[in-house]
């Protein structure tokens, strides 16, 4: 079963971590981009990153790096839950109830939730850029700022954003003190900070992208 | 009639070892791959024979009725081991170890046994250290040392409060390895019921697979024992509850014998009884006795008051405290070995002054220490000990003072073997625990652990090769043979009889009231009037056992009760024997005391001129009564005194 | 006090089994659960019923046998404790009991209460150990142990491979187990000379076995009974990437990976 795929368990784990930690990475950046939407120019410095995301060569390839990173890090973490469910054929009459932090055991529900998210997501922008959807009448398949104030004035569809960003805080939380953990790095003297650093990380994420709408919806 | 030989090798004491494994013989190693040898027992003794035979290249079964070999209950054994390194610089030698163990057995042991054991006591810490056990350390990084149980000298390694166990996951880990390298085979979940002799020799075990109830024929050239002691023959012990005399005792009923069987170890230091659903005794380590003073109230009245809660063991004003130990042993106080401070609670109990709710308890008292040495310095030598007496009584010995009282703990009697470990039964050998030979008539705290890996790993695979060494020519045996089937038909014969049985008790119930006899009469004190009352006791006992107990289940399943009566048929026939020891042993020595045989004070007095021996029982049928054989102990290293603590 | 206890019955690995309801009465506070159980068990006897059958032996906590997943908690609600070290009074009167099994997949159901836990000696088999012989060891005090290294190696080593780390997971993973059993060898210098090699083959039984993965709940730390910290799985992560990065491969674990 193990030569089937590829690698032991532990070193599956140590490539979801790390591919986790590129996302994490990722989300940085793609926060700063989103902020700008917020900056009273009409547009312009978001559309100036948006191009410079869009046609920079380096970035280009990155964007291929951030595709496989994004597979990788889904297919195996399908491939480790069904495992894990695997490792439990008959379940305990009795829930768990052991002491633990209560979202560390729902980072496949969250991950799915969060996936769900990335199909819409990609569904309203990705594939309008590269043509595979055709862009609401009046908008340019380039124009991404007036597309973003389109969509968040919608409260609907502010929300569901706000939500998949608080679910992915929560998995965030958990996912990134563990991937320290993954990759053995849980040392008595940093391991606090780390948890702290994380924590702190997950809240100014959702925070910040669910700044955008909020913003939005009230002032725009 | 048998004869005792006891193979002692000549020479001075100190050359016998030596000598002995300059002049055995060996096997070849293309030999050894055809030579099979089954162990019985996987703790300290069978799990490092086990794996140190596997290592040599034999052909090696091992039996557990465990889940895991690593279950064994030698994973209890709290304080250490002692070693003569003499790493603390304090004149200990091997020399010095011998003559504290012979001393400490009151007499009652071989000299060259015991010397051996001293003498290979280094090479143990070695090998351990080297596995991984993590014995406590220095600041410096070099293993540290601890006096225990009332040493002069500083000769205990320790793996804190848990030794046993670190030193069994050090040898389960090396069967382990013999395990995965095909060296040794792995019977777990099995109870071995029955041995199979041919022409004499031992040649192989009938097991009960425990989860099938299959009954199995193993067979082999040799048949190593290790199946611990049978302190659970008193139903309450400090014994894991599976823990049992069946494979010894089977191979006494085939002709081994079975030596010194009332030498049995009460332990000062356990938790006192609470009530009659009990099924175990904890024993908290001996090393609380270096701190805590031990006391009972000097006033009935005190007694009383505490009795109904009047009054806090801490409202007792010094005065009107007895500690009887330091009292009455004014140079060893507290730390006066195992018999003698168990006797002395014993003592002040039954005069009236024990405390508890049953005033079968005495206070073991650390306000003092705690005083002298800070709250921190005692969490940190006792900690957990502490801990898991409040997990059980649900009192802080931080705030009140623990409550104790002695309990079955160690049989120093098994069966006989001579220096090379072989019983009576050529073939057949007794390791750790389960034979009778290093510790007389009491056994010094950490040298249990010290025996059970000198048998395994430094004593067994030398002398057992000089057995097999004549047996290259045999061949591997046939299990179908009609020896097998007469003894695999004799067990299955037991089980079907046992099973039905259309009585009314459980097996638990016979047990307990066994217990009770054994405790009552062959406890603590014995005296000639109840040792007679015992043996009447036991036989009406013997007769409503295989009248009315009442095993639930079938015979081909998992049937722990059926397991039970199998191993309580035997300890009621153990308990018989162990009572007519007792009778027979007119003198008061180590854990065996005879009320008829004391000074005017009270004290244990021995009688060298008489009972300066080893007694070996034989098997004489079901219906005859075992008779006694004398191996008479010599002294020629050692001066014999009377031993004493004042 | 009394009781009604909720307990999982099977009469073996073949058959399907269920929970069964069964009331007992004036059991003592101070009674520990399998004297609990015990008393359950005579009266189960005494009518002429089956008793129930589970895993016991030491009964002071040391020897790992015991096992029970009491109210979804592996050796039940105190925490540092094994089963037959729970007492009575750690329940409320007349409280319903649930009382299960271990339950993994590597960890099949043999009767009622009962499992098999080989999987954690084949997992140990496959290198829990330092490959020495007896005889021909050099003096104990050769080689100096950092007192720290020796105490974080012993706090590891007080496994007493009981499973409730395994029962506990959420994935059934048996991370906690070996990661000890590495961690307590690796930080000693007498297991370091193999403890590339010990971890990865380790690791490979430990996958063969059809344990689950590890995905850092923490419930193994939260239900050890000896505590045993998850510092330990982080530290047989790092030995294990560490191998697998640097070291040459040898023949033997390619063989068995």
């Amino acid at each position: 079963m193990n030569t089937m795929l590829l690698f032991s368990s532990i070193t599956r784990k140590v490539l979801m971590a790390l591919a986790g930690l590129f996302l994490v990475t990722f989300l940085c950046v793609h926060l700063g981009i989103n902020l700008m939407l917020l900056k009273d120019d009409g547009g312009r410095t978001f559309s100036e990153a948006a191009t410079f995301m869009g046609t920079n060569p380096v970035i280009r390839v990155f964007e291929i790096v951030l595709f496989s990173g994004f597979l990788l890090h889904i297919a195996y973490g399908l491939l480790v839950s069904a495992q894990n469910r695997a490792a439990r054929p008959s379940a305990y009459v009795c829930a768990n109830s052991s002491d633990t932090s209560f979202m560390s055991k729902y980072m496949f529900h969250t991950g799915v939730i969060i996936l769900l998210f990335l199909v819409l997501h990609f569904i309203d922008f990705y594939f309008i850029k590269i043509g595979l959807a055709a862009p609401p009448p009046g908008i340019d398949r380039h124009d991404f700022y007036h597309r973003s104030l389109l969509l968040f004035s919608n409260p609907g569809y502010s929300a569901i954003y706000i939500a998949s960003f608080i679910v992915l805080g929560i998995h965030l939380n958990h996912a990134i003190q563990s991937a320290f953990q993954t990759l053995g790095l849980n040392h008595s003297r940093y391991m606090p900070a780390v948890k702290i650093i994380g924590t702190a990380y997950s809240v100014l994420t959702a925070a910040g992208f669910s700044l955008v709408p909020i913003v939005i919806l009230l002032f725009k | 009639m048998t004869s005792l030989n006891a193979k002692i090798p000549d020479g001075p004491l100190a050359e016998k070892w030596t000598a002995y494994k300059s002049g055995c013989k060996l096997v070849n190693p293309n030999n050894k791959r055809k030579l099979d040898i089954i162990v019985v027992g996987t703790g300290l003794a069978g799990a490092s024979a086990a794996a140190s035979l596997g290592q040599l290249g034999y052909n090696v079964k091992v039996f557990c009725y465990q889940d895991t070999p690593r279950r064994a209950h030698s994973i209890a054994a709290q304080g250490g081991i002692n070693a003569a390194k003499n790493y603390a610089n304090d004149g200990d030698s091997a020399y010095r170890l011998f003559y504290d163990t012979i001393k400490g057995g009151d007499y009652r042991a071989r000299e060259a046994n015991v010397y051996r054991l001293a003498e290979v006591s280094n090479q143990i810490i070695d090998l351990c250290v080297a596995q991984g056990v993590p014995f406590a350390r220095e600041y410096g990084g070099l293993l540290t040392n601890r006096s225990f149980g009332g040493a002069q000298v500083s000769r205990t390694f320790y793996a804190r409060g848990q030794t046993g166990q670190q030193l069994l996951l050090g040898a389960y880990g090396a069967l382990s390895r013999q395990i995965a390298e095909g060296n040794v085979t792995l019977y777990n979940r099995r109870d071995v019921l029955d041995m199979v002799l041919v022409d004499g020799k031992a040649r192989g075990i009938i097991a009960r697979n425990l989860v099938t109830g299959e009954i199995e024929r193993h067979a082999a050239h040799a048949v190593v024992l290790a199946n611990g002691g049978y302190g659970n023959v008193f139903f309450l012990s400090t014994n894991a509850m599976g823990s049992n005399v069946t494979p010894a005792w089977s191979a006494y009923r085939k002709g081994a014998m079975f030596a010194n069987p009332s030498f049995t170890q009460i332990h000062p230091t356990c938790i006192p009884v609470h009530g009659d659903f009990q099924s175990k005794l904890t024993l908290m380590s001996e090393s609380l006795r270096n701190d805590g003073r031990i006391w009972v109230p000097a006033k009935k009245k005190d007694v009383e008051r505490l009795r109904h809660k009047d009054i806090k063991p801490a409202d007792i004003p010094e005065e009107d405290r007895d500690y009887y130990l330091e009292r009455r042993y004014p140079a060893f106080g507290n730390l006066v070995p195992r018999d003698v401070a168990s006797r002395a609670a014993k003592e002040r109990c039954d005069a009236g002054f024990g405390v508890g709710s049953t005033g079968m308890a005495v206070y073991l008292d650390f306000a003092d220490a705690i005083k002298r040495k800070g709250h921190d310095t005692i969490d940190a030598l006792y900690g957990n000990l502490f801990q898991m007496y409040e997990q059980i009584v649900a009192e802080s010995p931080y705030e009140t003072p623990m409550m104790i009282y002695p309990a079955v703990h160690y049989t120093m009697g098994g069966l006989w073997v001579d220096y090379e470990l072989m019983t009576s039964i050529p073939g057949l050998y007794a390791i750790g625990e389960c034979n009778f030979s290093d510790h007389g008539a009491n056994r010094l705290g950490a040298s249990a652990l010290m025996q059970g890996l000198a048998d395994g790993y430094f004593v067994l695979p030398y002398t057992i090769g000089n057995y097999l060494s004549a047996e290259i020519h045999t061949p591997r045996f046939d299990p179908s043979s009609s020896e097998f089937t007469i003894a695999a038909d004799g067990v299955t014969d037991r089980l079907k009889r046992l099973m039905n049985t259309e009585g009314k008790e459980s097996v638990d119930h016979f047990h307990r009231r066994l217990g009770k006899i054994m405790w009552e009469y062959c406890g603590m004190a014995r005296n000639e009037h109840g040792l007679g009352e015992a043996l009447y006791l036991i036989t009406e006992l013997r007769q409503e056992f295989s009248r009315g107990v009442r095993i639930p289940g079938g015979l081909n399943e998992y049937n722990p009760e059926l397991e039970k009566a199998c191993r309580v048929a035997d300890f009621i026939d153990l308990g018989e024997l162990m009572v007519r020891d007792a009778l027979q042993r007119k003198e008061s020595c180590g854990g065996h005391f005879r009320e008829e045989s004391q000074t005017s004070d009270g004290e244990a007095l021995r009688n060298d001129d008489k009972f300066a021996f080893v007694g070996a029982w034989e098997y004489r049928g079901r219906d005859a009564t075992a008779q006694l054989h004398r191996e008479e102990l010599q002294f020629n290293a050692i001066k014999l005194s009377q031993r004493s603590y004042k | 006090m009394n009781f009604t206890l909720k307990i999982w019955r099977q009469k073996s690995a073949a058959e399907k089994g269920g929970m069964v309801s069964y009331d007992v009465s004036e059991i003592s506070s101070d009674s520990s659960f399998f004297e609990m159980l015990d008393t359950l068990n005579k009266t189960l006897i005494d009518s002429g019923g089956d008793p129930v059958a589970f895993d016991h032996d030491c009964r002071e906590g040391i020897c790992g046998t015991c096992s029970l997943y009491i109210n979804g908690r592996p050796h039940g609600p105190v925490k540092g404790v094994t089963t037959c070290q729970l007492h009575m009074r750690s329940f409320k009167d007349g409280e319903t009991i649930h009382i299960e099994p271990w339950r993994a997949k590597a960890f099949p159901v043999i009767k009622d209460l009962i499992v098999d836990r080989s999987a954690l000696d084949r997992v140990i088999q496959a290198g829990g150990y330092v490959s020495i012989n007896t005889g021909g060891i050099p003096d104990a005090n050769t080689i100096p142990v950092p007192k720290e290294r020796s105490d974080a190696a012993f706090d590891a080593a007080t496994c007493i491979g009981c499973g409730a780390c395994v029962a506990a997971c959420s994935n059934a993973a048996a991370m906690l187990f070996i990661g000890a059993k590495v961690s307590h060898l690796a930080l000693l210098p007498q297991g370091e000379a193999e403890a590339s090699r010990r971890v990865q083959k380790m690791v490979a039984c430990m996958d063969e076995l059809g344990f689950g993965n590890c995905s850092n709940t923490y419930a193994c730390e939260a239900e050890c009974p000896k505590g045993i910290s998850v510092v330990n799985i982080a530290r047989m992560n790092r030995g294990f990437l560490g191998a697998k990065l640097l070291s040459e491969k040898e023949k033997a674990i390619r063989d068995s990976l």
